[in-house]
């Protein structure tokens, strides 16, 4: 995996938006991509009259963004790591080493159909979203900027630990433990309810991964001035969000590549057919 | 680059160790420039493997390996595109469509197009060349057991390889399939000198398609010629049949065109109906294989004895 040369990257690139299309246009991937980001839908249409006790803000304004930090971390940990993990066991990622260039292009490709997919997400959530709830400010250019670079740094805060992840899983049955953990750092975090009314503790463990700085992020990118007094020290913390997040980015971008690589070279023709063989006597 | 002739594939002491046991001892074989070989053996025997070191898939204990000039364990991605691989069975890209999936994998052997070699194959006339054209914009899980094994080959040969690995090719065709795709192989070796590797369980298929045959049995390459050559080293073994007063007559002998002339003059014209026939390839290769099975088990017990003793 040396040098990513134009040809391939631009392959890998069609490869993304083919497979984006597809997940769009196939009833059980839409599902896949539209079951989040509904389900908070109606959970801030019935959280559309509590209010928080300090800042008098809707406690739907506080979620949404906090849902749409939430979304980047599945996307980017969960999604990657299903994808990688399914289409190992399926021979996608045989026939890719087969081809000259091909994982790489696989991977660009992969990239990019997972951004993509967060994409729609997020716009499945943000549009709708703001009809739902008073007290977002989304209006300036700053606003906009800010959602983006959370966007960004926050797929490279989750993308290559999901695939380092999708590496290690021997089945993608297996990678089902992987949602407990978010599912529990979720929780923790701040995006269904302010971290603030958290024991401290459990604060502190909070701000470790990268869920309630995704959260953070994007409250800071939507939320007027005034809502940052439910914030820890009544702040948007810009610069601590940059360093935790670039600290899990930098983690997963060197795990990545050597997991990534210790996997192609374990895949062959009877490790494809091996897995196959397992997972049909799971399924029986 | 290759000319007619030369040495694509050379392997010499192939050997293959998992934990204690000995998969593949001393796999020594090669093949020219434009050859067919078939690698034949029980399942187990040790055929995947040797043909996934081959591949640069597989990672082995010892033995030299030179395939098309490099070590598969360091082939880059020039050599990788000079390379076709089609394996047992493959399940993947169920999603996407037939033509946009041959157009898509073909785009990456663009680079590696050579005054020679035009690289990739165009997709439309590969499409036409394994019978795939009315199933172009099908999804490719929607494709039959045998067309699926089609696309698999088009897709093996999208970059027109100079090697072509093909594991149990025609697995799933039905017989109309399996022949168009015998002639498209006669069209690879004759049109683009591809030398091709297979293995298979059908020994017709075997005796046709081959320029030569290697038995690999208990890891070990236990035979190595041409289908003729090889019935021939354990010949002798042939089937004389003939009928006399509409009665059917059968007899296994050493020496039978001895047996023949004494036939005719013992009873003359009565003889109808008369066959000689000589040892099958399949004949040959159960000779083979249980030789060497009987000879592994009698080295078992000898090192058994002298435990004891």
């Amino acid at each position: 995996m040396n040098g990513l040369n134009g040809t391939v990257f631009r392959l890998g690139w069609a490869r993304g938006m083919i497979e984006l299309r597809q997940s769009l246009t196939n009833a059980q991937d839409l599902w896949g991509h539209l079951f989040w980001p509904i389900g908070i839908l109606v959970t801030l249409y019935f959280m559309r009259d509590t209010t928080l006790d300090v800042g008098g803000l809707q406690l739907g304004a506080m979620v949404l963004p906090s849902a749409l930090g939430m979304s980047i971390a599945f996307n980017g940990l969960v999604g990657m790591g299903q994808l990688l993990a399914v289409e190992r066991e399926d021979g996608t990622l045989l026939r890719a080493k087969a081809t000259p260039g091909g994982m790489q292009g696989y991977l660009v490709g992969k990239v990019v159909t997972v951004a993509g997919g967060l994409l729609v997400s997020v716009a499945v959530l943000l549009i709708p979203g703001s009809f739902l709830v008073d007290g977002l400010a989304p209006g300036s250019v700053g606003a906009w900027l800010t959602l983006a670079w959370v966007l960004v740094l926050g797929l490279f805060a989750t993308l290559p630990l999901g695939a380092a992840f999708g590496s290690l899983a021997s089945s993608p049955r297996s990678l089902g433990w992987l949602m407990l953990p978010v599912m529990g750092m979720v929780a923790i975090s701040g995006i269904f309810y302010p971290i603030t009314s958290m024991p401290d503790w459990l604060q502190w463990v909070a701000q470790v991964f990268p869920i309630y700085w995704l959260g953070i992020g994007m409250r800071a990118a939507l939320l007027p001035e005034a809502a940052v007094v439910v914030e820890i020290g009544e702040s948007w913390r810009t610069l601590e969000t940059v360093g935790v997040l670039g600290a899990w980015a930098v983690l997963g971008l060197v795990l990545a590549p050597i997991l990534l690589r210790r996997m192609a070279r374990r895949e062959s023709g009877s490790s494809v057919a091996a897995r196959r063989e397992k997972a049909m006597l799971v399924v029986r | 680059m290759t000319t007619r002739g030369q040495t694509v594939l050379d392997v010499e002491g192939l050997r293959m160790r998992y934990g204690v046991n000995d998969v593949l001892h001393d796999v020594t074989f090669h093949a020219r420039q434009g050859e067919v070989l078939t690698l034949l053996g029980p399942n187990g025997a040790g055929k995947t493997t040797t043909i996934e070191i081959l591949e640069g898939f597989r990672m082995r204990s010892a033995g030299r390996v030179d395939v098309l000039g490099a070590d598969p364990a360091h082939g880059d991605e020039q050599w990788r595109a000079r390379l076709g691989v089609v394996l047992q069975s493959w399940r993947d890209h169920s999603k996407w469509r037939v033509r946009e999936l041959l157009v898509h994998l073909g785009a990456y052997f663009t680079p590696y197009s050579t005054e020679r070699i035009r690289r990739p194959w165009d997709a439309d006339e590969l499409l036409d060349t394994v019978g795939l054209t009315e199933h172009a914009d099908k999804r490719i899980r929607m494709l039959s057991g045998g067309q699926r094994r089609r696309l698999d080959v088009a897709i093996g040969i999208v970059g027109c390889p100079e090697l072509l690995f093909l594991d149990e090719p025609t697995a799933g065709m039905d017989p109309e399939a399996r022949r168009e795709f015998h002639d498209l192989i006669h069209r690879l070796t004759d049109s683009f000198e591809t030398t091709i590797l297979l293995t298979t369980h059908d020994l017709d298929e075997a005796e046709k398609l081959s320029d030569r045959i290697l038995i690999l049995a208990g890891g070990r390459i236990i035979a190595d010629g041409s289908a003729d050559e090889l019935s021939r080293r354990i010949a002798g073994e042939a089937e004389v049949r003939w009928t006399r007063d509409g009665q059917r007559f059968v007899h296994t002998t050493t020496e039978s065109t001895k047996f023949v002339y004494e036939l005719f003059q013992q009873y003359g014209e009565a003889i109808d109906e008369l066959e000689v026939r000589r040892a099958s390839l399949e004949d040959t290769y159960m000779t083979l294989v249980r030789q060497a099975e009987s000879g592994r088990t009698k080295v078992t017990a000898r090192t058994l004895e002298e435990v004891t003793r």
